[in-house]
C-alpha cells in the first residue's frame, strides 16, 4: 500500500505521523495496553516510511517538502541527503527497540505518568527526524530546540528534588549554548552568506573572511551543546537521573546523536570540508576533541555508578565524531558518520543493560555487580558485546568507525591524533570491560546479601539481544554504509556555484 | 459596507467613541452594565482601527482635519503605516482585556466602584489611542495626560486587594507628571524656535532652523520626558510597584500598551519631528540612550530572577524588554527600527498573556507569590500552559514571537558590527530563561501545598489569554504579516528623517 505514496507525501508522513500519534497516545491514556501497542506501532510505521524513503532515494527520487516561510527568505523546508538518511534510519530504527524496552521497563518498575512519558518520547523522536530531514539550518535549529524542550519532561520524569536539579542543569546548558552560541552563529552565517540552505560544498566559501572561520566554527562547535564537547558536557551526566529508556534515548537515539549529526551537517554543507581544510580553521578543534576524548575517558574510569560511567563514555565517544569533523576530509566525514551509527547501536545496548540490571537486581554501582553475570547471563553477554564495539575490536561494528577515523587522521597528516585515537580505545577497555568481567568471574562481596536476580522481562530482554546482535551485524554491513556515504557531495556541483 | 461619509470620519471616531463612552460607564454603575458598554465600545474601537490599518496597508497616509481647520493651524490626525499598527495593538489589547476584565474586576474591585473603574479604563484607552493617532505635538501632551491621569486612578483601584496600590499610584503620579512636564517644556522650546505645533510642519521648520542651543535643550527635555514614560533605565522606578499592585486587568492592559505607545512617541519624535538633522541627536542616542538601554536589558532581567512575586517578576522583565526596543532604535538602521517595531507587537502579545495568567492566579489561588503557587500547573493546566507559551516567547525560543524579534535584532546588530551588543542581547535572553523557568518549575515540578484548592480559571479569562498565547505562536510561526507591517513602518520613518541610507 505504501508503494503508492508519492515521495513527498512519504516524507511529510514520516515527519508528522509521529507528531499526530501523540494525540492518539494522549487519548488512550486510560487504556495502557492499547496505548503501548500504539506506541510501538507508530515506531514501526515510521521506520517503514523511512525505509520507503531510502528506496526512493536510492532511485535518485529526492523529495522536497516546503511548509511555509517564517520570515522572508527563511522557510521551513525538508529534503533528503545521505547523512540525514543515515540519521533518520538510525533514529527511527532504534526507536522500535527502545519503545518496546521502555514499555517493559516502565511496567516492571511501576513508574507513574506513563502516558505523558510515551507522548514526550514520541515528540523527541519526531524532533530527531525533523533534524535529519531539514533542508536548511533554520529548520534544523527549530527542531533542535524542540528536541531540547521535549526531552526535559523525560529527564525530570521522577519529579524528585534530584531529578529536578538534574533536569534543570540539562535544560540550562542545552538552551544557553544553543541560544548563546548556535543562534548567533546561524544569524552570522545568514548575514554573510544570505542563505541558510544546506548546499553541496558549503555556502561560506567566498563570503566569509577565512580569518573569522575558526571563530564561527567555535560558535557552532560549542553552540551545538548536544554534541557534549568539553567544557559544555555537564548536562549529560546530570541527565542520568532519568529512567534508563530515556538515557538510551538521549545517548543513542535522539539527543547526542542529533547534536553530532548537526555538527557534521554544518561542517559538510555550511562550511564545506574543502573550505575548512584549506583555511585550517578546524585544526584547533582537533585538539579540543582530543582533550575531550582523553579526559572524559579518564573520568569514566573513576566512576563507580554504572550510568555515570556510561555517560562519560558517551562524552568521550562523541568527541571522536567531533574529531572526524575537525579533520575535514572525506574519510573523516565517513568515519564520523560510522561512529554515530556504531556508537548508537552499542550505547543503546549498554544503557538498556544498565536499566535491566536496575530492574532485576536494583543495583546501580559497578562494585556491587560482582557475580551478577551468573544470574543474568544474556544481559551481561550483550553488555560484553556492546563494550567490545565501543572499544573498536572486530568483529564488532565499532571497529570500522575507528578504522576510518585513523585513515582520516593519516590523510590530514595529524599523527598526534592517531595516538589519541589509540589511547582513547585503551582507556575505553579500562572503563567498560571490568563490568562484565566482574559480573562473570568475581564472587559477590562479603557481607552483601546474596541476590536472587534473574533476567529481566521479555519486553526488555528482546531489544537488548537484538541490538547486541546489531553490533555484530554492522561489522559485516559496514561496506554498504561506506558505499552509501560516498554519495555525500563534498564539492560544489560543476560550474554551479559562484 | 461602511457608508462613504462615515468611513471618512473613522479617524475621529476612533477617539470620540471611547471618550464618550467614559461618562456613560460612570453613570451606568455596577452589575455588568458598565462592563457591557465598555466591552461593546472596545470592540467598535478595535473594528475602527482594523479598518484604518487596512487602508494604510498600501502606503496611504490618512490626514484628517479636526473641525475642518487646515493644519498647521488646526489639529490634524495623521495615520501612516506605523501608527496604524500601534493603534491596532492598543485597541486589540483593549478589547481582549475588556473581555478578561469581567470576572477579574468583579473579584478584585468593589462593585460600587465598577462604573468609575470602567470610565477610567475608557479614558485610558482614549488617551493611548489619541497619543498615537494625532499629528499635532501639543495634542500629544493632552492625550498623554488623559491616559496618565486615568492610569493613576486605575492603579490606585487595586487598593481593595492591597493597600500598597495607593503608594504605587502616588509614585507613578509623581514620576509620570515629571515626565509629562519635561515633555511640555521641550515642546515649548521647539515652539519658541518654530512657532508651530504640527508635527509635519515642525519637522520642516526644524530642518531649516539648523543647530542651536534651544533646539538641543528641547531635544533633551523631550527624550527624558519620554524616557520616564517608557520606563527607560534608570527612569523606571515607578513601573514595578505600579504593575504589581494594579488590578490584574489593568496590569495586562497597561503593560501591553502604555510603554509601547511611549516607544512609538519616541520613534515619532526622533525620526519624524527631529529627523536627525543635527549630529547632536545621533550622539545623544549613541552615547546616552544606548548604554542605558543595555544596562536596562541586563539589570531588568537579573533583578527579575530574584523576585518572589510573579507580577513583580513580569514587571522587571518588561523593563528589560523595553531595552530591546531602545537598542533597535539606537542602531538607526532600517533593520534595527524594524526589529524595534516588531518587538513592540511581539512583546505586547506575550506580556498580555503573562499578566493575564498572573491575574487568573490572583483570582483562583488568591496570590501571585511564586512559592504559594507551587503545583499550580496541575490544578490550572490551561492557564499555566499559557504561561509556558508566553514565557518561552519572552526567552525567544523558536516558533514564538520572541524568537522573531530576537532574530531581527541580533541580525541588525551584527550588520552594524556591534558584536558586544548582539552578545548582550543573547545573554539577557538566557537570564530571561532563568526567571521564566523558575516559575515553570515551581508550577509543575513541586507538590501542591496542603489544604489548597484551586480551580481552573473561567472561560471569559481563558479565551482572551489563549488568543494572545495563540497569537504568540501564530506570529512566531508565520511572521510575514508582522514583519511586512514593521518593515513598511520602518522604511516610512527612515524616509521621513534626514538619515540617508544607501
Amino acid at each position: 500500500m505504501m508503494m503508492f505514496l508519492s515521495t513527498n507525501s512519504a516524507l511529510f508522513l514520516a515527519l508528522f505521523l509521529p507528531m499526530s500519534a501523540i494525540v492518539l497516545l494522549g487519548a488512550l491514556r486510560n487504556m495502557p495496553r492499547a496505548r503501548d501497542v500504539a506506541h510501538v506501532a507508530t515506531a514501526v510505521v515510521t521506520f517503514s516510511l523511512v525505509l520507503l524513503l531510502l528506496t526512493r532515494f536510492l532511485n535518485a527520487d529526492i523529495p522536497n517538502v516546503f511548509l511555509f516561510e517564517v520570515m522572508p527568505g527563511l522557510p521551513i523546508n525538508f529534503s533528503i541527503e545521505p547523512l540525514g538518511m543515515v540519521f533518520a534510519l538510525l533514529a527511527s530504527g532504534l526507536w522500535i527497540f527502545i519503545s518496546l524496552y521502555a514499555i517493559g521497563y516502565m511496567r516492571a518498575n511501576g513508574e507513574e505518568h506513563q502516558t505523558r512519558f510515551a507522548m514526550f518520547f514520541t515528540l523527541a523522536v519526531a524532533a530527531a527526524l525533523g533534524i535529519a530531514f531539514s533542508a536548511n539550518l533554520f529548520t534544523l535549529f527549530i527542531y533542535y530546540e524542540l528536541l531540547t524542550l521535549s526531552t526535559y519532561p523525560l529527564v525530570a520524569h521522577k519529579g524528585t528534588p534530584e531529578a529536578r536539579r538534574g533536569a534543570r542543569t540539562y535544560l540550562t546548558i542545552l538552551l544557553s549554548t544553543s541560544i548563546g552560541f548556535f543562534l548567533v552563529a546561524i544569524i552570522w552565517t545568514w548575514t554573510v552568506a544570505g542563505t541558510l540552505d544546506f548546499a553541496a560544498g558549503g555556502i561560506l566559501q567566498g563570503h566569509l573572511d577565512p580569518g573569522y572561520a575558526p571563530l564561527l566554527l567555535a560558535l557552532f562547535a560549542f553552540g551545538i551543546g548536544k554534541a557534549a564537547l568539553m567544557p559544555f558536557h555537564r548536562w549529560l551526566p546530570s541527565a542520568m537521573v532519568a529512567p534508563a529508556p530515556v538515557s538510551a534515548l538521549l545517548h543513542a537515539v535522539a539527543v547526542v546523536k542529533g547534536g553530532v549529526f548537526t555538527l557534521l551537517k554544518v561542517s559538510v554543507y555550511i562550511f564545506g570540508t574543502g573550505f575548512l581544510s584549506s583555511t585550517h580553521a578546524s585544526v584547533w578543534l582537533c585538539w579540543v576533541a582530543a582533550v575531550s576524548i582523553i579526559v572524559a575517558a579518564v573520568i569514566a574510569i573513576s566512576k563507580d555508578d554504572l550510568k555515570a560511567r556510561l555517560a562519560y563514555s558517551t562524552i568521550s565517544q562523541l568527541a571522536y565524531v567531533t574529531l572526524g569533523v575537525a579533520l575535514a576530509n572525506q574519510m573523516g566525514m565517513i568515519g564520523s558518520t560510522m561512529q554515530i551509527v556504531m556508537h548508537a547501536m552499542a550505547k543503546i545496548t549498554l544503557f538498556m543493560c544498565a536499566g535491566a540490571i536496575y530492574v532485576a537486581a536494583h543495583k546501580t554501582k559497578v562494585s556491587e555487580m560482582a557475580g551478577l553475570g551468573r544470574q543474568m547471563p544474556l544481559t551481561f553477554c550483550a553488555f560484553f558485546i556492546a563494550s567490545l564495539s565501543i572499544v573498536g575490536l572486530p568483529p564488532m561494528g565499532g571497529a570500522w568507525s575507528k578504522w576510518f577515523l585513523l585513515l582520516a587522521a593519516a590523510d590530514a597528516n595529524q599523527l598526534a591524533m592517531i595516538a589519541v585515537l589509540g589511547v582513547g580505545s585503551l582507556l575505553s577497555i579500562a572503563y567498560l570491560l571490568p563490568v562484565p568481567v566482574r559480573a562473570f568471574f568475581a564472587s559477590p562481596l562479603a557481607g552483601d546479601t546474596p541476590s536472587h536476580a534473574h533476567e529481566p522481562p521479555l519486553a526488555m530482554l528482546l531489544p537488548i539481544c537484538a541490538t547486541a546482535l546489531g553490533c555484530i551485524l554492522l561489522f559485516f554491513f559496514a561496506h554498504d554504509i561506506y558505499n552509501f556515504l560516498l554519495n555525500v557531495p563534498l564539492l560544489p556541483p560543476e560550474g554551479g556555484m559562484p | 459596507m461602511i457608508p462613504q461619509a462615515l468611513a471618512a470620519q473613522l479617524p475621529v471616531l476612533q477617539i470620540i467613541v471611547p471618550l464618550m463612552a467614559a461618562p456613560f460607564c460612570a453613570l451606568l454603575g455596577g452589575r455588568n452594565r458598565a462592563w457591557t458598554l465598555a466591552f461593546v465600545v472596545s470592540l467598535v474601537t478595535f473594528a475602527i482601527s482594523l479598518s484604518l490599518f487596512s487602508t494604510t496597508m498600501d502606503g496611504t497616509v490618512i490626514s484628517y482635519q479636526l473641525g475642518g481647520w487646515a493644519p498647521p493651524i488646526g489639529i490634524e490626525y495623521r495615520i501612516d503605516a506605523l501608527n496604524a499598527f500601534v493603534l491596532l495593538i492598543v485597541s486589540g489589547v483593549g478589547a481582549l482585556t475588556m473581555l478578561y476584565a469581567r470576572e477579574s474586576v468583579a473579584y478584585e474591585i468593589d462593585e460600587r466602584h465598577h462604573g468609575l473603574f470602567y470610565a477610567a479604563f475608557m479614558l485610558c484607552l482614549t488617551g493611548l489611542l489619541g497619543v498615537t493617532i494625532t499629528g499635532d505635538a501639543f495634542n500629544v501632551f493632552v492625550f498623554l495626560e488623559i491616559s496618565s491621569l486615568s492610569t493613576y486612578a486605575l492603579v490606585a483601584s487595586g487598593a481593595k486587594r492591597d493597600r500598597r496600590a495607593l503608594t504605587a499610584a502616588y509614585n507613578y503620579l509623581l514620576m509620570g507628571t515629571i515626565g509629562a512636564t519635561f515633555f511640555v517644556i521641550g515642546l515649548g522650546l521647539l515652539y519658541m524656535i518654530t512657532g508651530t505645533l504640527n508635527m509635519a510642519d515642525l519637522a520642516h521648520k526644524l530642518v531649516e532652523h539648523g543647530d542651536s542651543r534651544t533646539l538641543r535643550m528641547g531635544f533633551a527635555f523631550i527624550v527624558v520626558g519620554f524616557g520616564l514614560k517608557l520606563a527607560m533605565f534608570p527612569l523606571h522606578l515607578w513601573l514595578p510597584n505600579a504593575y504589581t499592585h494594579a488590578p490584574s486587568a489593568v496590569s495586562a492592559f497597561v503593560s501591553a500598551t502604555s510603554t509601547k505607545v511611549a516607544v512609538y512617541l519616541m520613534l515619532r519624535f526622533l525620526f519624524t519631528v527631529f529627523g536627525f538633522s543635527i549630529p547632536f541627536e545621533v550622539d545623544v542616542l549613541r552615547t546616552i540612550v544606548l548604554p542605558l538601554a543595555l544596562i536596562g536589558i541586563l539589570a531588568g532581567s537579573i533583578v527579575a530572577v530574584f523576585q518572589e512575586d510573579l507580577k513583580r517578576l513580569l514587571a522587571y522583565s518588561s523593563i528589560s524588554q523595553i531595552g530591546y526596543m531602545l537598542v533597535g532604535i539606537t542602531l538607526l538602521t532600517p533593520g534595527g527600527l524594524m526589529a524595534s517595531i516588531i518587538h513592540l507587537f511581539n512583546h505586547a502579545v506575550a506580556k498580555a498573556t503573562l499578566f493575564m495568567v498572573a491575574g487568573a492566579y490572583v483570582m483562583q489561588a488568591g496570590t501571585s507569590t511564586i512559592s504559594d503557587l507551587r503545583g499550580v500547573g496541575r490544578d490550572m493546566p490551561f492557564t499555566t500552559a499559557a504561561f509556558v507559551v508566553g514565557g518561552l516567547s519572552i526567552v525567544g525560543v523558536p516558533m514564538t514571537v520572541g524568537f522573531i524579534s530576537k532574530w531581527y535584532l541580533v541580525q541588525a546588530a551584527l550588520d552594524q558590527g556591534w558584536w558586544p551588543v548582539a552578545g548582550l542581547i543573547v545573554v539577557s535572553s538566557l537570564v530571561a530563561f532563568a526567571y521564566v523557568w523558575r516559575f515553570v518549575e515551581a508550577a509543575y515540578m513541586y507538590p501542591t501545598p496542603d489544604g489548597i484548592i484551586r480551580r481552573e480559571a473561567p472561560l471569559t479569562m481563558l479565551i482572551p489569554m489563549w488568543i494572545f498565547a495563540g497569537a504568540s505562536l501564530f506570529f512566531g510561526i508565520n511572521a510575514s504579516l508582522t514583519s511586512a507591517a514593521a518593515s513598511r513602518a520602518a522604511s516610512g520613518l527612515i524616509a521621513a528623517s534626514s538619515l540617508i541610507w544607501q
